[in-house]
């Protein structure tokens, strides 16, 4: 086994016997916790999918999701009963709540694709553990956004008109407008998500199908992974290909907030008419996806005993990229008032005005706390290493983001270019159920699928023991 | 497993091939390299996780993948283009604000979106079909021990339409490489 003694130093991992010489401060925090080997780690993920037993928190979570799902139907009975009036939306707000929670969930839904693919193909270890939940989680907030435009159209029946298709009406989309580039966008980004979670998915499915004791559960999984066999050939295109989606994804996922910023961006209102929209609004979306992912990581790593594999590496990692969003979105909203003052328009410095002293001015404070100044903590390694702490900044950035669009929006609608048209925006009680709704949507679907899929990637996690590492013998030799 | 007839080149009714199981990733590979240097052709490995060189050492040619996806992604700009253009040009031209009726440059969203649709398409369906799945049924689904492919052991089959393949010979060659067991793959 001289070949194995040729292992290129970058990838060498100590050993625990090694590691105990150093002191503990020092040493990196693993990626997988030690004492792991290849049937552990199978056998601990898939057996969270496999027990029969149901955990009761799995219950109560799932009910109440479930719940809000009922609220959710009737809020919907409602709106197609009587129209979008229900909503708060009016002259001259015409985009209320039901936009806010489109781009809040759109934004959320970035850090899923951002962490399988820009991490990928940027070779960070350590997206491994958190990337398959990072994915279904991209997947159920891009649902829960696809219902507000889809109701906001008023009659969501004709929402096929959306598409070009030949019909007996002779009316084609307008491809001028950003809102209908917005339906190719989303649909887009709905549809390679998917696929790339479900190719991710398959080997894993392959296991569960290897592991089901039950004939029917095995048959349903076992039809799902495509009679995956794990054959080297397979194997190889199947990498090929799991790197080509990547590649496709990471300029995707750009493009879509590129494009929700454009609904806006392309409009000649103050506050909205702005060319930097698009890179501030996907770095937003990107602190906000990373923020969703630890407000979901930190409990269920909890609740299902990951710790090993989702370590306090990760964690510390995701909470640096909060930071560095953060930072991003913070100069964005400097940059607002810098264009807005330089400019010398009197409308852009009165929708500046109106923003921090105006009817809104308290959200416009909040905005400022959750996103600007709780994200600070980060500079610390101390609230980083802290589940806690790191739970209370990504709540805060959760709530943060919606603020922000909140300001974006109605608050630059509200007061625009006549006085005589200017007018107040409040969410009804619709509004907010159709919120709460799509919350627990969110939820129920993620609550099925960390009870019926692995949340983490078992073959990817397979990967990253040592004992993973073979080398032919022309490898060995250099 | 008894009747089998053995012979080099005598295509053998039953038999799908011999498979060793082995206990890590380096003795899979190289057990695999061993084979191919030995002259075996018809070769496959299975294993929990990607190993690299692993398909090389049992001969896959270079995928064509690429080359559908780059086909697939150029069908998807130019369709997503002719899209916007067709129906804004052609089948209902509108005077937006004075603008041109090809004003070309608010064509590019869509026909971005469109060529990476496509191309995601390609990949995900093009890998599929290059591997041949979905495949239900396949002969090394017998091997009682093979449920263990998706978890931790790691599997090398010589086929049974290998030219050079014998029955005795191959099981002789094998047992060389000190595997966990030797199994006969019935179809």
């Amino acid at each position: 086994m001289a070949i194995k003694d040729q292992t290129p130093l970058h990838e060498v991992r100590p050993t625990t016997q090694e590691l105990r010489m150093v002191p503990e401060r020092y040493l990196p925090t693993p990626v997988v916790e030690p004492g792991h080997s290849f049937a552990s780690i199978t056998d601990h993920i898939s057996t969270i999918v496999l027990r029969k037993k149901t955990p009761i928190g799995w219950l109560v979570g799932f009910t109440l999701a479930l719940f809000a799902v009922g609220l959710l139907t009737v809020s919907m009975t409602m709106l197609i009963g009587k129209g979008v009036g229900i909503w708060g939306i009016n002259h001259p707000v015409g985009w209320g709540m039901d936009i806010i929670n489109f781009v809040w969930w759109i934004g959320i839904g970035h850090a899923g694709t951002l962490i399988s693919a820009i991490l990928l193909l940027l070779r960070q270890e350590w997206r491994t553990s958190i990337n398959r939940f990072a994915e279904a989680m991209t997947l159920f907030a891009v649902a829960s956004a696809g219902l507000y435009p889809a109701l906001h159209t008023g009659r969501p029946w004709f929402d096929y008109w959306l598409f070009p298709y030949p019909n007996t009406m002779g009316l084609w989309p307008q491809f001028r407008s950003p809102l209908i580039w917005d339906v190719f966008a989303v649909s887009t980004y709905a549809t390679v998500s998917l696929m790339f979670w479900y190719v991710g998915l398959i080997p894993d499915l392959a296991t569960l199908r290897d592991r089901a004791t039950n004939i029917w559960i095995k048959r349903a999984y076992g039809a799902f992974a495509l009679g995956w066999r794990g054959s080297a050939k397979h194997w190889y295109r199947y990498e090929h290909a799991y790197l080509l989606l990547a590649g496709l994804s990471t300029p995707l996922v750009l493009s879509v907030h590129t494009i929700v910023s454009f609904d806006f961006a392309v409009a000649q209102l103050p506050g909205w008419h702005a060319t930097f929209f698009p890179p501030y609004f996907v770095a937003g979306a990107v602190f906000a996806g990373f923020a969703m992912v630890l407000t979901l990581a930190i409990p269920a790593r909890k609740f299902f005993r990951l710790e090993d594999f989702i370590t306090m590496k990760h964690l510390e990692n995701m909470g640096k990229i909060l930071l560095a969003t953060g930072m991003i979105v913070v100069y964005a909203y400097a940059m607002e008032w810098f264009y807005g003052l330089y400019s010398g328009n009197p409308f852009e410095t009165y929708m500046l005005k109106n923003r921090a002293t105006g009817p809104y001015w308290k959200m416009y404070i909040a905005l400022w706390v959750c996103n600007g100044l709780a994200p600070q903590l980060m500079w610390f390694k101390r609230f980083r290493t802290s589940t806690f702490w790191l739970f209370v900044v990504a709540m805060f950035v959760n709530v943060g983001m919606w603020l922000e669009r909140f300001v974006i929006i109605p608050a630059s609608l509200h007061r625009d270019f006549l006085p005589s048209s200017w007018g107040m925006y409040h969410g009804t009680i619709w509004d907010w159920s159709f919120f709460i709704g799509s919350i627990g949507l969110f939820f129920c679907l993620l609550f099925l699928f960390v009870r019926i899929l692995p949340m983490i990637s078992i073959f990817e996690m397979r990967t990253l023991l040592p004992e993973a590492q073979a080398h032919t013998e022309e490898e060995g030799a250099h | 497993m008894t009747a089998i007839p053995s012979g080099i080149g005598t295509p053998i009714t039953g038999l799908y091939g011999v498979i060793a199981e082995f206990s890590d990733a380096q003795s899979l590979l190289d057990g695999a390299t061993a084979a191919q240097e030995h002259g075996y052709t018809e070769l496959d490995a299975f294993s929990p996780f990607p190993i690299h060189g692993l398909a090389e050492a049992v001969g896959l040619p270079k995928t064509r993948l690429s080359l559908i996806v780059l086909v697939m992604g150029i069908l998807g700009g130019l369709g997503g283009f002719f899209m916007c253009w067709y129906a804004n040009v052609i089948a209902y031209p509108l005077n937006i604000g004075g603008k041109p009726h090809n004003s070309w440059p608010a064509w590019i969203p869509v026909t971005f979106e469109c060529a990476i649709l496509l191309a995601a398409l390609g990949t995900v369906f093009g890998m599929l079909a290059l591997n041949g799945l979905p495949m239900p049924y396949h002969p090394v689904f017998n091997v009682k021990r093979f449920d263990q492919a998706s978890r931790d052991k790691f599997f090398l089959v010589i086929q049974a339409r290998d030219p050079k393949f014998d029955l005795y010979q191959v099981r002789d060659f094998l047992d060389t490489l000190n595997p966990r067991e030797i199994t006969d793959v019935p179809w």
